[in-house]
């Protein structure tokens, strides 16, 4: 994974540490464009964002502890769908709650025509991007090879390290 | 200048956001010949930019961009 060619093309290294809905979709999003730019890609999925190459992952999103979020309705007259919704804390915290908001988040990105996160992940691996999932976190929580999509690759610290250390762009989501 | 361009295909992403245009276009731009020239339409606020920055990354060359009916028309020739 080492670059010795000086003419070799530009080179994005993302570190994915986040596995709710809304922190998934970033290194997804500029994985798959660096790609369609010519670039290569490599992102590396570690403690929290290992999940994301999951076969089946199915990521939720919760406003708790989000305070930035904006919760507003996919639905009814324009002027309904501006409300920011002020939920109490200690509402957002029921059960059920998060799958609410994980539903409403993902209505409103399918209406306005941003792809599902699987999709993304998928346009991913169709352009090659490199998918490194963290050994250690694998053992740490317990998860097995199989439990991952067949086109990601099982590495370290190092590994990730050799092919950031020749990229123009390195970002930590 | 549009008027006279004949695509040698129409690529339409009208109701698509950022990243779908980019890879869309990318993806179209491949299975054209070198030469050839793709048309794309596109809704997406973000694309004006985005269009530019992805021809200059690719080397591609943007041969008109411009508003059409509400919606932003490029063309683009491939050059690689």
């Amino acid at each position: 994974m080492a670059r010795s060619d000086p003419d070799a093309p530009k080179r994005l290294a993302i570190i994915a540490s986040k596995g709710t809905l809304d922190f998934a979709y970033p290194p997804f999003i500029l994985g798959s464009t660096a790609a369609a730019m010519g670039w290569e890609v490599g992102i590396f999925f570690t403690f929290y964002g290992l999940p994301l190459l999951l076969r089946n992952y199915d990521p939720k999103v919760s406003p708790l502890g989000n305070p930035a979020m904006p919760l507003k309705m996919p639905f009814g007259p324009q002027g309904f769908r501006q409300i920011s919704w002020p939920i109490p804390a200690i509402v957002e915290a029921l059960p059920g709650f998060s799958l609410l908001a994980t539903s409403l988040m993902q209505q409103t990105f399918k209406e306005k025509g941003v792809p599902s996160l699987l999709e993304l992940r998928q346009l991913c691996v169709d352009a090659g991007v490199n998918l490194i999932a963290c050994q250690m976190t694998m053992d740490v929580f317990g998860f097995k090879k199989e439990d991952f999509i067949p086109e990601c690759t099982v590495g370290g610290a190092a590994t990730f390290l050799e092919f950031a250390g020749d990229a123009d762009v390195s970002l930590f989501v | 200048m549009a008027e006279v361009l004949q695509p040698d295909r129409v690529l339409d992403c009208s109701g698509l956001l950022c990243p779908l245009p980019v890879i869309r276009t990318s993806k179209a731009i491949k299975e054209i010949a070198l030469g050839q020239v793709l048309k794309v339409i596109a809704t997406d606020p973000g694309a004006p930019a985005d269009m530019e920055a992805w021809a200059r990354q690719t080397g591609n060359e943007l041969i008109d961009a411009h508003e059409e009916n509400g919606k932003y028309v490029f063309f683009f020739r491939r050059l690689r």
